[in-house]
Protein backbone atom coordinates (compact mmCIF):
# COMPACT_ATOMS: atom_id res chain seq x y z
CA UNK A 1 0.00 0.00 0.00
CA UNK A 2 1.51 3.19 -1.12
CA UNK A 3 1.54 5.88 1.88
CA UNK A 4 1.65 9.65 1.74
CA UNK A 5 1.60 12.36 4.18
CA UNK A 6 -1.96 13.33 3.00
CA UNK A 7 -4.79 12.53 0.64
CA UNK A 8 -6.42 14.89 -0.69
CA UNK A 9 -10.17 13.37 -2.62
CA UNK A 10 -11.29 15.55 -4.82
CA UNK A 11 -9.90 17.49 -7.59
CA UNK A 12 -11.55 20.38 -8.24
CA UNK A 13 -11.00 24.00 -7.82
CA UNK A 14 -11.35 23.13 -4.06
CA UNK A 15 -9.14 20.24 -4.22
CA UNK A 16 -6.34 21.08 -6.59
CA UNK A 17 -5.97 24.09 -4.62
CA UNK A 18 -5.58 22.68 -1.26
CA UNK A 19 -3.57 19.76 -2.51
CA UNK A 20 -1.08 22.37 -4.27
CA UNK A 21 -0.21 24.09 -0.94
CA UNK A 22 0.15 20.69 0.79
CA UNK A 23 2.87 19.85 -2.39
CA UNK A 24 4.48 23.44 -1.61
CA UNK A 25 4.92 23.10 2.30
CA UNK A 26 6.32 20.34 1.35
CA UNK A 27 4.15 17.28 1.75
CA UNK A 28 4.09 14.03 -0.30
CA UNK A 29 0.56 14.38 -1.42
CA UNK A 30 -1.69 12.39 -3.65
CA UNK A 31 -5.15 13.80 -5.16
CA UNK A 32 -7.86 11.40 -6.12
CA UNK A 33 -10.12 12.11 -9.06
CA UNK A 34 -13.27 10.43 -10.22
CA UNK A 35 -13.48 9.90 -13.97
CA UNK A 36 -15.03 12.56 -16.63
CA UNK A 37 -18.49 11.43 -15.54
CA UNK A 38 -18.04 13.08 -11.74
CA UNK A 39 -20.90 15.97 -9.96
CA UNK A 40 -17.75 18.16 -11.26
CA UNK A 41 -18.53 21.70 -9.75
CA UNK A 42 -15.58 23.03 -11.52
CA UNK A 43 -17.05 23.80 -14.29
CA UNK A 44 -19.78 25.24 -13.06
CA UNK A 45 -18.47 28.46 -12.51
CA UNK A 46 -18.77 32.24 -13.79
CA UNK A 47 -15.20 33.00 -13.38
CA UNK A 48 -15.70 35.72 -10.76
CA UNK A 49 -13.21 36.47 -7.88
CA UNK A 50 -15.88 37.99 -5.95
CA UNK A 51 -16.04 39.47 -2.92
CA UNK A 52 -18.94 42.47 -2.65
CA UNK A 53 -21.70 40.03 -1.91
CA UNK A 54 -20.25 37.43 0.41
CA UNK A 55 -21.08 37.58 3.82
CA UNK A 56 -24.08 39.32 4.82
CA UNK A 57 -24.81 38.51 7.95
CA UNK A 58 -21.75 36.45 8.60
CA UNK A 59 -19.06 38.84 9.49
CA UNK A 60 -16.47 35.55 9.67
CA UNK A 61 -17.83 35.22 5.85
CA UNK A 62 -16.64 38.82 4.72
CA UNK A 63 -13.48 38.51 6.03
CA UNK A 64 -12.39 34.93 4.29
CA UNK A 65 -13.73 36.30 1.07
CA UNK A 66 -11.62 39.32 1.80
CA UNK A 67 -8.92 37.47 3.00
CA UNK A 68 -8.70 35.08 -0.29
CA UNK A 69 -8.91 37.89 -2.82
CA UNK A 70 -5.99 39.61 -1.43
CA UNK A 71 -4.09 36.42 -1.49
CA UNK A 72 -5.27 35.90 -5.31
CA UNK A 73 -2.75 38.30 -6.88
CA UNK A 74 0.17 36.19 -5.62
CA UNK A 75 -1.01 32.80 -6.06
CA UNK A 76 -1.76 33.87 -10.18
CA UNK A 77 1.70 35.39 -10.31
CA UNK A 78 3.35 32.07 -8.74
CA UNK A 79 1.19 29.83 -11.04
CA UNK A 80 2.47 32.02 -14.09
CA UNK A 81 5.90 31.57 -12.27
CA UNK A 82 6.20 27.89 -11.68
CA UNK A 83 3.95 26.52 -14.50
CA UNK A 84 4.24 29.25 -17.43
CA UNK A 85 -0.33 29.12 -17.20
CA UNK A 86 -1.62 32.86 -16.98
CA UNK A 87 -4.66 32.19 -14.71
CA UNK A 88 -5.72 35.79 -16.44
CA UNK A 89 -6.45 37.56 -12.95
CA UNK A 90 -7.58 41.02 -13.15
CA UNK A 91 -8.65 43.05 -10.25
CA UNK A 92 -10.23 46.31 -11.33
CA UNK A 93 -13.08 46.28 -8.79
CA UNK A 94 -16.68 45.29 -9.80
CA UNK A 95 -20.21 46.21 -10.32
CA UNK A 96 -23.56 44.98 -9.30
CA UNK A 97 -26.09 46.74 -11.97
CA UNK A 98 -30.01 47.61 -10.89
CA UNK A 99 -32.81 47.83 -12.83
CA UNK A 100 -34.92 49.65 -10.35
CA UNK A 101 -35.39 51.24 -7.52
CA UNK A 102 -36.29 49.16 -5.37
CA UNK A 103 -33.08 47.11 -6.34
CA UNK A 104 -31.26 49.74 -6.07
CA UNK A 105 -32.34 50.56 -2.34
CA UNK A 106 -32.14 46.70 -1.56
CA UNK A 107 -28.40 46.68 -2.90
CA UNK A 108 -27.44 50.01 -0.88
CA UNK A 109 -28.85 48.43 2.35
CA UNK A 110 -27.34 45.30 2.17
CA UNK A 111 -24.08 47.24 1.50
CA UNK A 112 -24.90 49.34 4.43
CA UNK A 113 -25.11 46.65 5.96
CA UNK A 114 -21.65 44.83 5.03
CA UNK A 115 -20.00 47.99 6.12
CA UNK A 116 -21.86 47.97 9.65
CA UNK A 117 -20.75 44.36 10.46
CA UNK A 118 -17.30 44.65 9.03
CA UNK A 119 -16.20 46.08 12.17
CA UNK A 120 -12.45 47.25 12.15
CA UNK A 121 -11.87 45.73 8.97
CA UNK A 122 -13.62 47.76 7.11
CA UNK A 123 -16.00 48.03 3.87
CA UNK A 124 -15.21 50.50 0.86
CA UNK A 125 -18.25 50.44 -1.40
CA UNK A 126 -19.53 53.01 -3.75
CA UNK A 127 -23.26 53.37 -4.61
CA UNK A 128 -22.77 54.83 -8.19
CA UNK A 129 -25.61 56.48 -10.30
CA UNK A 130 -26.25 55.94 -13.55
CA UNK A 131 -24.34 59.07 -14.95
CA UNK A 132 -21.07 57.65 -13.06
CA UNK A 133 -21.77 54.11 -14.56
CA UNK A 134 -22.41 54.79 -18.15
CA UNK A 135 -19.38 56.49 -18.10
CA UNK A 136 -17.68 53.64 -16.94
CA UNK A 137 -19.24 51.55 -18.88
CA UNK A 138 -19.86 51.87 -22.47
CA UNK A 139 -23.19 51.69 -24.01
CA UNK A 140 -24.76 50.75 -20.70
CA UNK A 141 -28.90 50.27 -21.01
CA UNK A 142 -31.26 53.24 -20.15
CA UNK A 143 -32.83 50.76 -17.70
CA UNK A 144 -30.15 50.70 -15.43
CA UNK A 145 -30.23 53.62 -12.79
CA UNK A 146 -27.69 53.00 -10.50
CA UNK A 147 -25.22 49.99 -9.25
CA UNK A 148 -22.58 49.62 -6.42
CA UNK A 149 -19.23 49.01 -6.43
CA UNK A 150 -16.04 47.84 -4.65
CA UNK A 151 -12.24 47.76 -4.88
CA UNK A 152 -12.41 44.43 -3.95
CA UNK A 153 -13.99 42.31 -6.92
CA UNK A 154 -12.08 40.99 -9.80
CA UNK A 155 -12.28 37.74 -11.88
CA UNK A 156 -9.83 35.04 -13.24
CA UNK A 157 -9.66 32.07 -16.01
CA UNK A 158 -11.16 29.10 -14.05
CA UNK A 159 -10.22 26.44 -16.79
CA UNK A 160 -6.43 27.74 -16.29
CA UNK A 161 -6.98 28.30 -12.72
CA UNK A 162 -7.73 24.53 -12.48
CA UNK A 163 -4.91 23.72 -15.10
CA UNK A 164 -2.01 25.46 -13.43
CA UNK A 165 -3.16 23.89 -10.01
CA UNK A 166 -3.18 20.60 -11.20
CA UNK A 167 0.27 21.14 -13.37
CA UNK A 168 2.24 23.08 -10.45
CA UNK A 169 1.07 20.25 -7.65
CA UNK A 170 2.59 17.38 -9.93
CA UNK A 171 5.50 19.67 -10.57
CA UNK A 172 6.13 20.05 -7.05
CA UNK A 173 5.88 16.13 -6.74
CA UNK A 174 2.49 15.36 -5.64
CA UNK A 175 0.47 12.09 -7.36
CA UNK A 176 -2.42 12.75 -9.62
CA UNK A 177 -4.60 9.96 -9.43
CA UNK A 178 -7.54 9.98 -11.72
CA UNK A 179 -9.99 7.88 -12.42
CA UNK A 180 -10.03 6.43 -9.25
CA UNK A 181 -13.41 7.00 -7.29
CA UNK A 182 -13.44 6.00 -3.57
CA UNK A 183 -14.74 2.78 -2.62
CA UNK A 184 -13.86 2.24 0.65
CA UNK A 185 -11.97 4.21 3.50
CA UNK A 186 -11.45 3.41 6.41
CA UNK A 187 -8.85 3.94 10.06
CA UNK A 188 -6.17 2.62 10.01
CA UNK A 189 -3.15 2.46 12.60
CA UNK A 190 -0.71 6.27 11.57
CA UNK A 191 -4.25 7.37 9.92
CA UNK A 192 -6.48 6.86 7.06
CA UNK A 193 -6.25 3.75 4.93
CA UNK A 194 -8.46 4.49 1.35
CA UNK A 195 -9.78 1.91 -1.08
CA UNK A 196 -10.16 3.63 -4.80
CA UNK A 197 -10.93 1.66 -7.79
CA UNK A 198 -6.65 1.39 -8.53
CA UNK A 199 -5.70 0.69 -5.24
CA UNK A 200 -5.40 1.15 -1.69
CA UNK A 201 -3.14 4.04 0.10
CA UNK A 202 -2.91 5.77 3.28
CA UNK A 203 -1.84 8.38 5.08
CA UNK A 204 -2.15 9.90 8.56
CA UNK A 205 -4.14 12.87 6.85
CA UNK A 206 -7.27 12.84 4.60
CA UNK A 207 -8.84 16.36 2.99
CA UNK A 208 -12.29 15.51 1.79
CA UNK A 209 -12.99 17.87 -1.00
CA UNK A 210 -15.35 16.06 -3.41
CA UNK A 211 -17.79 18.91 -3.84
CA UNK A 212 -21.48 17.63 -4.07
CA UNK A 213 -19.60 14.00 -3.18
CA UNK A 214 -18.71 15.31 0.31
CA UNK A 215 -22.10 14.47 1.64
CA UNK A 216 -22.03 10.74 1.51
CA UNK A 217 -18.02 10.93 2.26
CA UNK A 218 -17.67 12.86 5.50
CA UNK A 219 -20.02 10.47 8.02
CA UNK A 220 -17.25 7.46 7.00
CA UNK A 221 -14.58 9.98 9.09
CA UNK A 222 -16.50 11.51 11.44
CA UNK A 223 -17.73 14.88 9.45
CA UNK A 224 -20.52 16.24 8.73
CA UNK A 225 -20.87 17.85 4.91
CA UNK A 226 -24.61 18.13 4.34
CA UNK A 227 -23.87 20.11 0.57
CA UNK A 228 -26.85 20.10 -1.72
CA UNK A 229 -26.46 20.73 -5.26
CA UNK A 230 -27.45 24.23 -6.80
CA UNK A 231 -28.28 24.08 -10.44
CA UNK A 232 -26.65 27.58 -12.67
CA UNK A 233 -26.92 28.15 -16.44
CA UNK A 234 -24.65 30.51 -18.43
CA UNK A 235 -24.43 31.16 -22.06
CA UNK A 236 -21.44 32.80 -24.05
CA UNK A 237 -20.91 34.82 -27.08
CA UNK A 238 -18.61 35.15 -29.94
CA UNK A 239 -15.26 36.58 -28.77
CA UNK A 240 -15.34 40.38 -29.47
CA UNK A 241 -12.70 43.22 -28.93
CA UNK A 242 -12.47 44.64 -25.93
CA UNK A 243 -15.78 46.60 -24.72
CA UNK A 244 -16.11 45.82 -20.89
CA UNK A 245 -13.74 46.79 -18.83
CA UNK A 246 -14.77 45.77 -15.00
CA UNK A 247 -16.55 42.77 -14.60
CA UNK A 248 -20.09 42.60 -13.51
CA UNK A 249 -22.13 40.26 -10.76
CA UNK A 250 -23.74 38.60 -14.47
CA UNK A 251 -21.77 39.91 -16.92
CA UNK A 252 -18.23 39.78 -17.92
CA UNK A 253 -15.64 39.46 -20.74
CA UNK A 254 -12.94 37.24 -20.98
CA UNK A 255 -9.67 37.90 -21.83
CA UNK A 256 -10.10 36.42 -25.22
CA UNK A 257 -13.17 37.93 -25.67
CA UNK A 258 -15.80 35.91 -25.09
CA UNK A 259 -18.77 37.64 -23.02
CA UNK A 260 -20.15 35.26 -20.32
CA UNK A 261 -23.95 35.54 -19.36
CA UNK A 262 -25.18 34.67 -16.24
CA UNK A 263 -27.13 33.50 -13.64
CA UNK A 264 -29.45 31.35 -12.55
CA UNK A 265 -30.04 29.68 -9.26
CA UNK A 266 -32.44 26.64 -9.94
CA UNK A 267 -33.19 23.91 -6.89
CA UNK A 268 -33.47 21.00 -9.59
CA UNK A 269 -31.41 18.37 -7.57
CA UNK A 270 -29.26 16.04 -9.77
CA UNK A 271 -30.76 17.38 -12.91
CA UNK A 272 -28.28 19.07 -15.41
CA UNK A 273 -30.67 19.98 -18.43
CA UNK A 274 -30.83 23.48 -20.01
CA UNK A 275 -34.07 25.46 -20.38
CA UNK A 276 -35.27 28.01 -22.44
CA UNK A 277 -36.99 29.95 -19.81
CA UNK A 278 -34.19 30.22 -17.82
CA UNK A 279 -31.82 31.34 -20.69
CA UNK A 280 -34.12 33.89 -21.84
CA UNK A 281 -34.56 35.47 -18.47
CA UNK A 282 -30.44 35.92 -18.48
CA UNK A 283 -30.01 37.29 -21.86
CA UNK A 284 -32.85 39.67 -21.39
CA UNK A 285 -31.36 41.05 -18.45
CA UNK A 286 -28.03 41.21 -20.34
CA UNK A 287 -30.11 42.89 -23.14
CA UNK A 288 -31.49 45.29 -20.68
CA UNK A 289 -28.04 45.99 -19.14
CA UNK A 290 -25.99 46.59 -22.30
CA UNK A 291 -28.12 46.54 -25.33
CA UNK A 292 -25.43 45.90 -27.96
CA UNK A 293 -25.23 42.55 -26.64
CA UNK A 294 -28.43 41.46 -28.60
CA UNK A 295 -26.36 41.76 -31.70
CA UNK A 296 -23.75 38.73 -30.41
CA UNK A 297 -24.05 35.45 -31.12
CA UNK A 298 -24.53 32.75 -28.08
CA UNK A 299 -21.67 30.04 -29.46
CA UNK A 300 -22.00 28.18 -26.21
CA UNK A 301 -23.98 27.25 -23.26
CA UNK A 302 -24.66 25.16 -20.27
CA UNK A 303 -25.67 23.75 -16.79
CA UNK A 304 -24.10 22.44 -14.13
CA UNK A 305 -24.38 21.78 -10.38
CA UNK A 306 -22.87 24.06 -7.92
CA UNK A 307 -22.28 23.29 -4.38
CA UNK A 308 -24.81 24.92 -1.78
CA UNK A 309 -24.24 24.27 2.15
CA UNK A 310 -27.30 24.83 3.84
CA UNK A 311 -26.81 28.24 4.92
CA UNK A 312 -24.20 28.82 1.89
CA UNK A 313 -21.82 29.49 4.08
CA UNK A 314 -18.07 27.00 3.93
CA UNK A 315 -18.11 24.18 5.69
CA UNK A 316 -14.23 23.33 7.26
CA UNK A 317 -13.61 21.49 9.88
CA UNK A 318 -11.69 18.61 11.33
CA UNK A 319 -12.96 15.44 12.99
CA UNK A 320 -12.88 15.53 16.39
CA UNK A 321 -13.34 11.24 16.44
CA UNK A 322 -10.76 10.81 13.68
CA UNK A 323 -7.89 13.55 14.39
CA UNK A 324 -5.93 14.01 10.74
CA UNK A 325 -9.56 13.83 8.59
CA UNK A 326 -10.32 17.63 7.33
CA UNK A 327 -13.15 19.15 5.15
CA UNK A 328 -13.43 21.86 2.67
CA UNK A 329 -16.78 22.55 0.99
CA UNK A 330 -17.94 26.10 -0.15
CA UNK A 331 -20.11 27.38 -2.98
CA UNK A 332 -17.19 29.78 -4.05
CA UNK A 333 -14.48 27.72 -5.35
CA UNK A 334 -12.97 30.57 -7.44
CA UNK A 335 -12.76 32.99 -4.84
CA UNK A 336 -11.89 30.73 -2.25
CA UNK A 337 -9.03 29.51 -3.89
CA UNK A 338 -6.57 31.99 -3.03
CA UNK A 339 -7.66 30.77 0.69
CA UNK A 340 -7.25 27.21 -0.12
CA UNK A 341 -4.11 26.79 -1.32
CA UNK A 342 -2.55 29.92 1.06
CA UNK A 343 -4.26 29.44 4.05
CA UNK A 344 -6.14 26.58 4.59
CA UNK A 345 -3.70 24.12 3.17
CA UNK A 346 -0.81 25.52 5.95
CA UNK A 347 -3.39 24.79 8.41
CA UNK A 348 -4.27 21.19 7.09
CA UNK A 349 0.12 21.03 6.88
CA UNK A 350 0.45 21.71 10.94
CA UNK A 351 -2.50 19.47 11.83
CA UNK A 352 -5.06 22.36 13.28
CA UNK A 353 -7.45 24.49 11.64
CA UNK A 354 -7.54 28.58 13.35
CA UNK A 355 -9.88 29.74 15.40
CA UNK A 356 -10.89 32.03 12.60
CA UNK A 357 -12.36 28.96 11.06
CA UNK A 358 -14.69 27.69 13.91
CA UNK A 359 -17.71 29.63 12.87
CA UNK A 360 -17.38 27.49 10.06
CA UNK A 361 -17.56 24.38 11.50
CA UNK A 362 -20.95 21.88 10.61
CA UNK A 363 -21.02 22.32 14.22
CA UNK A 364 -23.23 25.40 13.66
CA UNK A 365 -25.52 23.22 11.40
CA UNK A 366 -28.88 21.69 13.19
CA UNK A 367 -27.91 18.06 12.48
CA UNK A 368 -27.78 15.28 14.56
CA UNK A 369 -24.27 13.67 15.65
CA UNK A 370 -22.67 11.52 12.92
CA UNK A 371 -21.64 7.84 13.77
CA UNK B 1 -17.18 27.70 -59.18
CA UNK B 2 -19.29 25.44 -56.52
CA UNK B 3 -22.47 23.11 -56.94
CA UNK B 4 -25.77 24.73 -55.91
CA UNK B 5 -26.00 24.26 -52.06
CA UNK B 6 -22.16 23.82 -51.17
CA UNK B 7 -21.32 26.46 -47.96
CA UNK B 8 -19.80 29.41 -48.39
CA UNK B 9 -16.53 27.83 -46.44
CA UNK B 10 -16.41 24.98 -49.74
CA UNK B 11 -16.58 28.33 -52.21
CA UNK B 12 -13.20 30.03 -50.04
CA UNK B 13 -11.53 26.45 -50.33
CA UNK B 14 -12.42 26.08 -54.04
CA UNK B 15 -11.56 29.07 -54.84
CA UNK B 16 -7.70 28.45 -53.84
CA UNK B 17 -7.62 30.57 -50.27
CA UNK B 18 -5.38 29.33 -47.86
CA UNK B 19 -7.13 31.07 -45.12
CA UNK B 20 -10.47 33.10 -43.79
CA UNK B 21 -9.57 34.27 -41.16
CA UNK B 22 -6.74 35.09 -37.98
CA UNK B 23 -7.11 34.06 -34.39
CA UNK B 24 -8.15 36.89 -31.85
CA UNK B 25 -5.40 35.75 -29.86
CA UNK B 26 -2.06 35.84 -31.96
CA UNK B 27 -3.66 36.71 -35.11
CA UNK B 28 -2.75 33.12 -37.11
CA UNK B 29 -4.13 32.29 -40.13
CA UNK B 30 -6.90 29.54 -39.98
CA UNK B 31 -8.93 27.49 -42.94
CA UNK B 32 -12.20 25.72 -42.71
CA UNK B 33 -11.74 22.78 -41.09
CA UNK B 34 -14.03 20.52 -39.91
CA UNK B 35 -16.72 21.31 -42.69
CA UNK B 36 -19.49 20.72 -40.43
CA UNK B 37 -20.25 23.55 -37.66
CA UNK B 38 -18.27 22.53 -34.51
CA UNK B 39 -14.47 24.04 -34.36
CA UNK B 40 -15.37 27.46 -35.57
CA UNK B 41 -12.22 27.80 -37.41
CA UNK B 42 -14.11 28.37 -40.68
CA UNK B 43 -15.52 32.25 -39.34
CA UNK B 44 -15.78 34.56 -42.23
CA UNK B 45 -17.85 38.19 -42.08
CA UNK B 46 -20.38 37.23 -44.47
CA UNK B 47 -22.53 40.51 -46.13
CA UNK B 48 -21.06 42.09 -43.45
CA UNK B 49 -22.36 40.00 -40.25
CA UNK B 50 -18.73 39.10 -38.66
CA UNK B 51 -18.26 35.92 -37.00
CA UNK B 52 -20.58 33.66 -39.18
CA UNK B 53 -19.25 30.33 -39.53
CA UNK B 54 -18.91 29.99 -43.22
CA UNK B 55 -19.53 26.38 -43.22
CA UNK B 56 -23.06 26.69 -42.05
CA UNK B 57 -24.18 29.60 -44.42
CA UNK B 58 -25.10 28.35 -48.03
CA UNK B 59 -23.38 30.26 -50.95
CA UNK B 60 -25.14 32.51 -53.06
CA UNK B 61 -24.43 34.66 -55.92
CA UNK B 62 -22.81 37.94 -54.89
CA UNK B 63 -22.80 37.01 -51.65
CA UNK B 64 -19.89 39.19 -49.88
CA UNK B 65 -17.39 36.60 -47.98
CA UNK B 66 -14.79 38.98 -45.92
CA UNK B 67 -11.44 37.30 -44.04
CA UNK B 68 -12.92 37.81 -40.04
CA UNK B 69 -9.44 39.23 -38.60
CA UNK B 70 -9.64 38.59 -35.16
CA UNK B 71 -12.08 39.03 -32.77
CA UNK B 72 -15.20 41.22 -33.98
CA UNK B 73 -15.64 44.78 -33.09
CA UNK B 74 -18.75 45.80 -30.97
CA UNK B 75 -20.22 49.06 -31.26
CA UNK B 76 -21.07 49.93 -27.69
CA UNK B 77 -23.70 52.92 -29.50
CA UNK B 78 -25.73 50.09 -31.17
CA UNK B 79 -29.26 48.85 -29.80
Amino acid sequence: MERYDAIVIGGGLVGSAIAYGLARAGMRAALLDEGDVAYRAARGNFGLVWVQSKGDGAPHYQRWTRRSADEWPALAQELLTNTGISVGHQRPGGVHLCLDEAELAARHAMMERMRAQSGNFGFDYRMLDRGELADLLPGLGPAVIGGSWTPYDGHANPLNLLHALHKGFVEKGGHYLPNNPVTEAGVAPGGFRIHATGGEIGAPKVVLAAGLGNAALAPHFGLCAPVKPLKGQILVTERARHVLPIPITTIRQTVEGGIMLGDSQEDAGFDTSQSPAVMQTIARRAVLSFPWLRDLQIVRAWAALRVMPPDGLPIYDQSERFPGAFTANCHSGVTLAGAHANLFAPMVAAGVLDPALEAFSARRLDVPATA
Amino acid sequence: MVPAGASAAAAVLAAGFDSIRETPGSGSERAPYCMMGVCFDCLAEIDGVPNRQSCMVEVKPAMQIRRQLGARRIDPATG
